[in-house]
């Protein structure tokens, strides 16, 4: 009997590391095709590991809040995950001005909102102009995608013209994303607060059953749904009858859960929670976030990281393939560029960040760093010693940097950690209060170095002008010609590095643990979930 | 007693005042802008417009000189309004009300179990004769006490959801649902009823009129019934207030545990986004819950032991009442 268990499980987690592997090169949770055909019906239970903010898309900003609003929003347009290219959803084409200051969607026919009403290019212009009267206070990523914006025209029916007042190159992108995708005018005709109560209209997949907030979201199928992206697996109506995600903070508990068949699928399971879910026919499903990777963003004018040398012998200091061999496990990736590998418009610079602790130490020597009684590197008196504010946002945070602590200590470099709450880091980085900050950032979009390190974003380099950089970073903003633009956000990588304005370490990826019935779970280009695809087998 | 009983309400509208104005002074004292935090959602790392920010600070009214602040949120809550959350924008009171019944089942249940456990094992350790016996069950309530709730939670969910199967993980409603979550929150409350019951039964044990009555001829469980139980249990109802607010800080280790929407997980997330409507109203419900429940006891105490009456009722009682805030056992083992 114990026997026969065992060598069951042996074959589980046999079959759990082959499924793993194959998903691992899809983006897609693609079960190796042994499930068969997807089966309609059925409803998902998804535990998430936080509470979503607001049930609005426009004001959506977390991922757990992400994976709820985007099944019920239908955006213009759709970026393709594996090419990064944009694709026809509402807007069946569009035309884009070579100033890139004006957009023309044209819509496809016959979509309806959930209430009923018809989409209109009046529906395109209420969304939009709604996201200007929340403000970037309350919709900090919609309102930064329509910077500059002057209006919308209704042109006819269904042909909307988006104007912006300067270039926005950026915005095609943006279209495609969660916090633009259009919204009925029972929606946005109201207050923020109102639209954060679970009864928002769209003409998305799904929509809103019940909402409580800190607890629980139900979503139900919207039958008569006929106008799925074209980066959707299929036509017509989404195969799961409901949605049901929970809040479930603790990680045990999800996995827990997951491993006993109380949940179909669980957003951030950890690396050590890896072997239990694979024990039990599940796997563990990863996808690289674009953006900006994790890094240390120096504040130029303070300590020891005002000298370029140093914050250019940190770059060949940190050993990244030991952080993810280390610290996260097979799904994460060292950082290998100021932008993440999944981003469009992202360039290989890894020869520059490779690990050589030889390099960094003749860099601090030819600088006049020297090593001091304890072996940190000292220069007229000063210690080369900085600190780091960060908060616990993403679990293996504190590990990640800790070890870094270790391999600079390596090459005379003392780094200090500042572990702060969320609310805290904010209130630091606000004031530039800090050596250096460490975080990341998602956007499928190259503009993202120009919010990171724009002079006119937050700048919490706290730097001067440096021609070269910033010439691209406007550039890119204003070049409708998508390999032009590439070129410039290419030069932008660089020139962020060669000013040594961010120091990456990891990539961060998605871990969503799956059950064995829960099939074809997809993330879009963003890296959050679509569910459209996905359904149960076995149910 | 009507003269006691208002004397009673004006002091608790008095701890709620205070509660307010502390909480008030201690948040805002904090050096992190509300506004700037929810607007920065979960670290977007976009820049947020500075007019922005003002717009959403005048809003809510947080650009207004502090004093002013402080007379019109005093106000709003007298008559029952705690404004809006600054996160979610729902009302504080809808929050906090959607939040409590299931803590209020939670905290209940834990309470019975606590109860029972506690006193249960209170009359065992001081009846049984057997000193190994004693001492192992003496023994019990400081593990019960030193145990992480965090780690009960998780080997009970482990066993009895993951194993077994016999109860759900995470968001249950009814018996099936709770008994989990109350089981562990009851561990370190029957832990300190127990410790606290059994040092009252053992110094009443040691009283002379408990030989009176075994010299009556009563049986040491009799004995233990009619006359040292209600006398000794006097200090356990004391130490109410204290229990309650275990019960409270519990919750929030219990709730994020076991996944359940209630007010410890409402406080904590408000906590940490500085949700400063949210903090307040949870402070208010919290001291209103401390001062209801320390009336209680106050009103209990005649019915245990008719010579803590005798005397309360006779001098003025704000100073004679043994379970003010910090009235402690020892204070009322002098009344025993």
């Amino acid at each position: 009997m114990i026997r026969t268990r065992r060598r069951i499980l042996v074959l589980a987690a046999a079959l759990a590391t082959a499924t793993t592997v194959a998903a691992c090169g899809s983006d897609s949770a693609a079960p190796g095709g042994a499930a068969g055909p997807p089966q309609p019906g059925g409803t998902m239970r998804y535990g998430l590991s936080q509470a979503p903010t607001c049930s609005d898309p426009a004001q959506s900003g977390s991922n757990q809040t992400l994976y709820v609003t985007r099944q019920i929003v239908d955006s213009l347009t759709d970026q393709d995950p594996a090419t990064g290219e944009l694709k026809p959803w509402l807007a069946r084409s569009w035309e884009v001005t070579p100033d890139a200051k004006v957009f023309t969607f044209h819509l496809v026919d016959g979509v309806t909102f959930s209430d009923g009403t018809p989409l209109t290019a009046e529906s395109v212009r209420n969304t939009f102009d709604s996201i200007i009267r929340l403000g970037s206070a309350k919709a900090p990523l919609a309102a930064s995608y329509l910077t500059n914006y002057v209006g919308t025209t209704a042109v006819d029916r269904l042909t909307a013209r988006v104007e912006f007042s300067k270039p926005n190159a950026q915005f095609l992108q943006a279209s495609s994303t969660t916090q633009l995708g259009i919204l009925a005018d029972a929606t946005t005709g109201k207050s923020a607060e109102q639209r954060c109560l679970g009864d928002n209209i769209a003409s998305g997949p799904f929509t809103y059953g019940s909402y409580r907030q800190d607890a629980s979201v139900t979503l139900a199928k919207r039958a008569g749904y006929q106008w799925g992206s074209a980066v959707f697996g299929h036509r017509g109506e989404a195969y799961l009858d409901k949605i049901e995600f929970t809040v479930v903070p603790e990680s045990g508990v999800r996995t827990g859960s997951l491993a006993s068949g109380q949940l179909d699928a669980i957003s951030d399971a950890l690396p050590q929670d890896t072997p239990q879910i694979e024990a039990t026919g599940g796997r563990v499903l990863s996808t690289a976030n674009p953006g900006v990777p994790f890094g240390f963003q120096p504040n130029v004018t303070r300590g020891p990281l005002r000298d370029p040398a140093v914050r250019q012998a940190l770059l060949p200091a940190i050993d990244r393939k030991q952080l993810v061999d280390t610290v996260l496990g097979p799904q994460f990736k060292p950082a290998s560029s100021t932008l993440a590998s999944s981003t469009p418009g992202y360039q290989d610079l890894s020869a520059r960040l490779a690990h050589d602790p030889e390099k960094a130490r003749g860099i601090l020597d030819r600088a006049g760093w020297v090593p001091g009684g304890d072996g940190i590197r000292v220069k007229n008196g000063e210690r080369l010693s900085f600190s780091v504010i960060f908060s616990q946002v993403f679990a293996g945070n504190q590990a990640i940097i800790e070890l870094v602590q270790q391999q600079l200590r390596q090459v005379g470099v003392e780094l200090k950690l500042d572990l702060l709450s969320l609310a805290e880091t904010t209130a630091r980085q606000n004031a530039k209060d800090f050596d250096s900050t460490y975080y990341n950032t998602t956007r499928a979009d190259g503009d993202i170095l120009r919010t990171t390190f724009g002079l006119d974003g937050r700048n919490l380099n706290a730097r001067d002008r440096v021609p070269a950089l910033d010439d691209a970073l406007d550039g890119q903003l204003s070049t409708a010609d998508t390999d032009a633009r590439t070129a410039l956000v290419h030069t932008a990588q660089q020139q962020a590095l060669d000013a040594g304005l961010w120091i990456p370490t990891v990539e961060l990826s998605q871990a969503i643990g799956a059950s064995g019935t829960a099939q074809d779970l997809r993330f879009e280009a963003s890296a959050r979930l679509q569910f459209f695809d996905t359904w149960l087998s076995g149910r | 007693m009507a003269r006691y009983l208002t004397l009673r309400v004006l002091q608790a509208a008095w701890v709620l005042w205070a509660a307010f104005t502390i909480s008030f002074v201690v948040l805002y004292l904090l050096p992190a802008d509300p506004i700037s935090i929810a607007a920065d959602g979960a670290g977007a790392g976009t820049p947020v417009d500075k007019a922005a920010i003002a717009e959403l600070q005048a809003r809510y009214g947080l650009d207004r000189p502090l004093w002013e602040q402080y007379w019109t949120a005093l106000g709003h809550a007298v008559h029952g309004d705690l404004g809006h959350s600054i996160v979610t924008g729902q009302p504080v009171t809808d929050a906090i009300g959607d939040a409590l019944p299931s803590t209020l089942g939670l905290a209940g249940l834990a309470l019975l179990f606590a109860t029972i456990g506690g006193v249960a094992l209170a009359l065992a350790a001081t009846y049984t004769r057997r000193p190994w016996l004693r001492t192992a069950l003496g023994a019990l309530p400081s593990l019960g006490v030193s145990v992480p709730t965090f780690w009960t939670g998780l080997l009970l969910l482990q066993l009895f959801s993951f194993h077994w199967r016999l109860a759900p993980a995470f968001g249950g409603h009814g018996f099936s649902g709770t008994v989990l979550p109350a089981l562990t929150l009851a561990m370190p409350i029957g832990a300190v009823i127990a410790q606290v019951l059994a040092s009252g039964l053992a110094s009443t044990w040691r009283q002379p009129f408990v030989d009176v009555a075994l010299a009556k001829g009563g049986s040491r469980w009799w004995v233990q019934r009619k006359h040292v139980l209600r006398p000794a249990s006097v200090p356990t109802f004391t130490i109410a207030g204290v229990l309650v607010g275990n019960m409270l800080a519990g919750s929030v280790v219990v709730e994020t545990v076991f996944a359940r929407p209630g007010v410890g997980r409402l406080t904590q997330t408000a906590v940490l986004a500085q949700d400063i409507p949210v903090v307040q109203g949870v402070v208010l419900l919290t001291s209103l819950v401390f001062v209801t429940v320390n009336l209680a006891v106050d009103l209990l105490y005649p019915l245990l032991d008719p010579r803590i009456a005798a005397r309360s009722w006779r001098a003025a009682p704000a100073e004679n009442t043994p379970a003010e805030l910090g009235g402690t056992a020892e204070k009322v083992a002098i009344h025993g």
